[in-house]
């Protein structure tokens, strides 16, 4: 049978699609990655469908060994993947052999890795996806995140790809970062001081963020009144305040029903942005129209149909004649696949 | 009465549709009906519909329409609100065993109330209540309703687990806890049924419709904790005439 096997997991290993829609009128959040972006290109990259259901690692990632001959592609934080202890790229296509063994470490710039596999995982969808919400158990491997000793079967195997042309993609390691916002619905109910500061001072991210929401400290945000509204559905991205007048922004795993005001939403393409920031990073709040956000959203989407055309012309392909051997050279072992072409 | 339905931007992704400025039964009608008219539409470009008390989340992707032109389309169907007039409401009638181990705190409850275990049993279970709005957690309905003859204060440290199905009163609510979670409601019982169901999707109580909990001792529950696991029980349901309620 063709899996992974997980040696040693990483600090927050999940599997997460481009999320679960439909459901929040039932109280069930999206998931999904954090940072779609990444989870989209490494999907094109590998040959996959845009949406499938990929490795989300968080700060340090897995030992992982491979039993079955695949390509991979890894995209979003660096976290200096080897195979076999030898360095390998991002944002390109590898191949796999039985045996072989792919190792990330701690993140040097960003914070979540991707990592697709041709075919993507056998995962059973449940509500129509493969992400993960950790919190109640749904979706995703067994509902939880990565352990030693799990095994992920894949739906393809003997799989062999071109490299394609070179790709150049880089994560901008951000440690100050711009966050655009659209002003939210209840923009009015805060003070004319703090409707200000909310775009000139900086937010710094803290220790008390994760996949349902980022909290942020700094200058204090007034309510006119209340903080509290009558509660009502959560984008994502939402900056809800709070009585401690410090903001929250609502991420992937969010509650899909919030009580507080919103002062702002983060624009979906700084999402992916803010995905890769971490504690002790910091934010500016820019204000912007929601054309201009729908104009960076076709923006991103042209870039992504660029990057699927990059690949178009190399298509991963079966081959059933990968005859795998493991050699042993000076004490070392090597996994070699030989490629019949007959 | 006008009846104005207001748009705005929530995001680059949302709508934020609002139907009234407080909570009220006759509102969330409007909010529960209207939701339903738009997702029966069918849009491609709509992701998500979530409603709640008085205002109807509505979730698109830009990239297929616009915000101006979806609005326009939403704004088209506001007219078939009123053709659906709403006059009978379903009924959930849930079982739930109180007091003892299922429900540790009903004798704070009594206490802070100064009555007895059975009155607080009696006062709870012989109102409708009205399932507002799903959130927070999968299938967590928001209810309203509650007497305040046995409304008590929330614990001041919240337990670490709360076994789904556990009936609490938090202030002046009451609700059901849906899945395991940890919570601060003081707990007065428990009952047997599958609040939101996985594999199926789907949530057994829906926004609109009314609930009813009906005493049943430890026999019972067992008997349909069985007959659950068996896939074998159905909640019982009725119709209630609004002039009647």
């Amino acid at each position: 049978m063709s899996y992974i096997l997980i040696r040693k997991p990483g600090l927050l290993t999940t599997i997460q699609d481009i999320g679960r829609y439909g459901y929040q009128k039932y109280g069930v959040c999206p998931s999904g990655a954090m940072d779609l972006l990444s989870l989209k290109r490494s999907n094109i990259i590998v040959g996959n469908n845009i949406e499938e259901g990929v490795l989300e690692m968080t700060y340090f990632g897995d030992e992982i060994l491979f039993n079955v001959n695949t390509i991979i592609a890894i995209t979003g934080a660096d976290m200096q993947p080897k195979l076999n202890g030898k360095d390998i790229p991002m944002y390109s296509r590898i191949n796999i052999n039985i045996g072989d063994t792919l190792k990330f470490s701690n993140a040097v710039n960003g914070l979540r890795t991707y990592l697709s596999v041709y075919g993507g995982f056998n995962i059973e969808k449940i509500m129509d996806s493969k992400s993960t919400y950790i919190k109640y158990n749904i979706g995703g491997y067994k509902g939880r995140r990565l352990k030693a000793g799990d095994k992920i079967y894949l739906n393809e195997k003997n799989i062999r790809a071109f490299q394609g042309k070179p790709v150049y993609i880089k994560n901008k390691a951000l440690n100050i970062g711009i966050i655009r916002v659209i002003v939210g619905p209840d923009f009015y109910e805060f003070e004319d001081k703090s409707r200000k500061d909310f775009f000139e001072k900086e937010y710094e991210i803290t220790e008390s963020s994760d996949r349902m929401g980022y909290r942020l400290k700094g200058e204090k945000i007034i309510h006119k009144k209340s903080p509290d509204i009558i509660s009502r559905g959560l984008p994502i991205g939402a900056i809800q305040v709070s009585g401690d007048n410090q903001p929250i922004i609502m991420m992937s795993d969010r509650q899909t029903i919030g009580g507080y005001t919103v002062i702002g939403v983060v624009v979906s393409v700084d999402i992916n942005k803010l995905a890769q920031m971490k504690p002790g990073d910091r934010v500016r709040f820019e204000k912007i129209s929601l054309e201009s956000a729908h104009s960076l959203l076709m923006k991103e989407e042209k870039e992504l149909r660029e990057l699927k055309e990059n690949f178009q012309d190399d298509k991963p392909y079966i081959s059933n004649d990968i005859k795998n051997f493991k050699v042993e050279v000076n004490g070392e072992t090597y996994n070699v696949s030989l490629e019949d072409n007959n | 009465m006008v009846k104005v339905i207001t748009y705005k931007p929530y995001g680059d992704k949302g709508i934020l549709i609002e139907l009234g400025k407080e909570i009220s039964e006759e509102i969330n009608n409007r909010v529960v009906i209207f939701s339903q008219i738009i997702e029966k539409e069918n849009h491609s470009h709509i992701t998500d519909v979530i409603p709640s008390y008085n205002s109807i989340l509505v979730i698109y992707n830009p990239l297929e329409i616009s915000y101006d032109d979806l609005i326009n389309n939403i704004k088209s169907l506001e007219k078939k609100i009123s053709k659906i007039e709403k006059n009978n409401y379903k009924v959930i009638h849930i079982p739930v065993i109180y007091g003892g181990e299922y429900g540790e705190d009903l004798e704070i409850v009594a206490n802070h109330n100064n009555l007895s275990k059975e009155d607080v049993v009696k006062i709870h279970s012989e109102t409708y209540y009205r399932v507002y709005m799903l959130g927070f957690t999968p299938g967590f309905p928001y209810l309203g309703g509650m007497s305040e003859k046995i409304s008590t204060p929330r614990k001041k440290t919240p337990r670490k687990q709360i076994k789904k199905g556990s009936v609490g009163i938090g202030g002046n609510q009451t609700g059901i806890y849906s899945t395991n979670s940890p919570g601060g409601w003081q707990i007065i019982g428990r009952s047997p049924l599958e609040f939101f169901d996985v594999k199926k999707s789907k949530p057994l109580l829906k926004p609109g419709h009314l609930i009813k909990f009906e005493p049943i001792d430890e026999k019972e529950y067992i008997r349909i904790k069985n007959m659950i696991e068996e896939e074998k029980f159905q909640a019982k349901t009725s119709l209630l005439e609004e002039t009647s309620k």
